[in-house]
């Protein structure tokens, strides 16, 4: 790959659109090209910084007025997740895979789910591009400190190496629009990205499945932590490492 | 030159033309209107996030986005997907081209001279490597939306569908009727262009903005 190709192939890296295999040809080049591996560096930052700022606009509540007064009928009325996919239920004329991809647009707006879907990109883009760890050790008392000022809460790290999950290291990433804390376990050569973000609305909660373009999500929260466990290792295991996670985190507390 | 093909509305098989008169008694009416409204309202502020930056000017959006969701619903009984994020933003990109383009073209050079050179210049030359290039000013929102805004339009509307309305390419593609290609080497070329401007803010940083 030369530097021309590689300066355009590095954005598709960076914005999640290759495949694996592409994926390591661009980070081949990368490593072996200083001057691309800067742009690289360079083009991450911009994008995380980004992503970070509040850079959408909130529609005026005139315009939102003035389109619902437009529209024929019916009162206007707070669309919940729910009515949205009983409306498309309700589309005849869609065939069951349009419907299916509706619902995919629909349901990315839902908070929770763009929350679940950050924490996928965040997922793919760690393992994608040279960047799993800002922080690489395997000794929970140099993760934790290294967080400090970086996020507003410092993250609990437990050690689970004993328990099979080796603890990698740490990385500040970002999801919904803020920087939250990542701890980065391997179970053999499979990768566990534990992401940490502070504030749960909801009360403490056990952990709940969710299945993301064949990634398992593990979201839990406790201690006004919420927390989301994701990898491609199975089910059973990824609830395994929230069990011994749990355990460890209530009973040294958060070390 | 692409660029004003698609400026005709080639490129969007939804193209407005052949309205459909909605009435206000029919019960299927009624329930499209709740079926649309139902789909489309919650992408209302991500239709009015892409207007306020295509079209610089608040009331300018305003317009645009009402207009969109009117035409939107004319068209709502065409529309067979994918998205409807990317549907919705296919209509208001026509809308802002056409109508509001040509009010303010001369200000925004919506086609012409901004494109000629997209591939003139191989990108590496732009971004020579400097030590102070590896670490980017974080600037606030405010003037990350400045930096955007002043982008070339084909340049911008690339950036702003990725990174700040988060499509896909094919989604991208699917909006600019253009081939995923041209995505790919817009949004190259947006971001060597956003990153010289980000560098170069620093040496503005204290006069009075």
């Amino acid at each position: 790959m030369t530097c021309a190709e590689a300066e355009i192939v590095l954005h598709a890296l960076l914005d999640g659109e290759l495949d694996a295999g592409h994926a390591h040809d661009v980070e081949a080049h990368v490593g072996n090209c200083p001057r691309c591996a800067t742009q690289l560096r360079a083009y991450r930052e911009m994008q995380h910084a980004m992503l970070a700022a509040p850079l959408r606009f909130t529609a005026p509540t005139s315009l939102r007025r003035r389109i619902e007064r437009a529209l024929p009928s019916a009162p206007p009325r707070v669309a919940s997740r729910r009515s949205m996919l009983k409306g498309f239920a309700m589309g005849t004329a869609l065939s069951a895979a349009i419907a299916a991809s509706l619902v995919i647009g629909v349901i990315r707006t839902d908070q929770d789910q763009r929350v679940l879907g950050d924490v996928f990109s965040a997922h793919v883009r760690s393992l994608q591009a040279d960047h799993l760890t800002d922080v690489q050790t395997s000794d929970q008392h140099t993760v934790k400190p290294w967080f400090n000022g970086k996020v507003d809460v410092a993250p609990p790290v437990v050690d689970l190496t004993a328990q099979g999950f080796t603890l990698i290291g740490g990385r500040l990433d970002y999801i919904d629009g803020r920087a939250v804390a990542s701890i980065v376990y391997r179970r053999r050569a499979h990768m566990i990205n534990l992401f940490v973000i502070p504030g749960a609305a909801s009360a403490d909660h056990g952990a709940k499945l969710e299945t993301m373009q064949g990634f398992n999500i593990q979201r839990w929260s406790a201690q006004g932590l919420e927390f989301f466990a994701i990898s491609d290792i199975n089910a059973e295991e990824l609830n395994e490492f929230v069990e011994k996670f749990e355990a460890g985190f209530h009973s040294t507390g958060a070390t | 030159m692409l660029d004003r093909l698609q400026s005709q509305d080639l490129a969007a098989p939804w193209k407005d033309g052949d309205d459909v008169v909605v009435g206000n008694g029919s019960s299927d009416n009624n329930d499209k209107a709740r079926r649309f409204r139902d789909a489309a309202l919650p992408h209302l502020d991500d239709v009015y996030t892409l207007a306020r930056y295509l079209l610089h000017n608040g009331a300018d959006a305003d317009d645009a986005v009402q207009e969109c969701y009117l035409r939107a619903l004319r068209h709502f009984d065409t529309y067979r997907g994918p998205a409807i994020k990317p549907w919705l933003f296919a209509i208001l990109r026509n809308i802002c081209r056409g109508e509001f383009g040509r009010r303010s073209r001369a200000a925004l050079t919506m086609d012409g001279e901004t494109e000629e050179d997209e591939d003139a210049v191989p990108l590496w030359q732009d971004a020579p490597v400097s030590p102070e290039m590896e670490m980017l000013r974080q600037w606030d929102a405010n003037t990350i939306r400045r930096l955007v805004t002043d982008l070339p339009e084909p340049f911008r509307e690339a950036i702003v569908l990725r990174e700040i309305n988060d499509l896909s390419y094919r989604e991208i593609a699917d909006v600019i009727g253009a081939p995923v290609g041209t995505v790919m080497s817009r949004l190259a070329r947006a971001r060597s262009m956003l990153r010289k401007a980000w560098i170069a803010e620093e040496g503005e940083e204290g006069l009075p903005t």
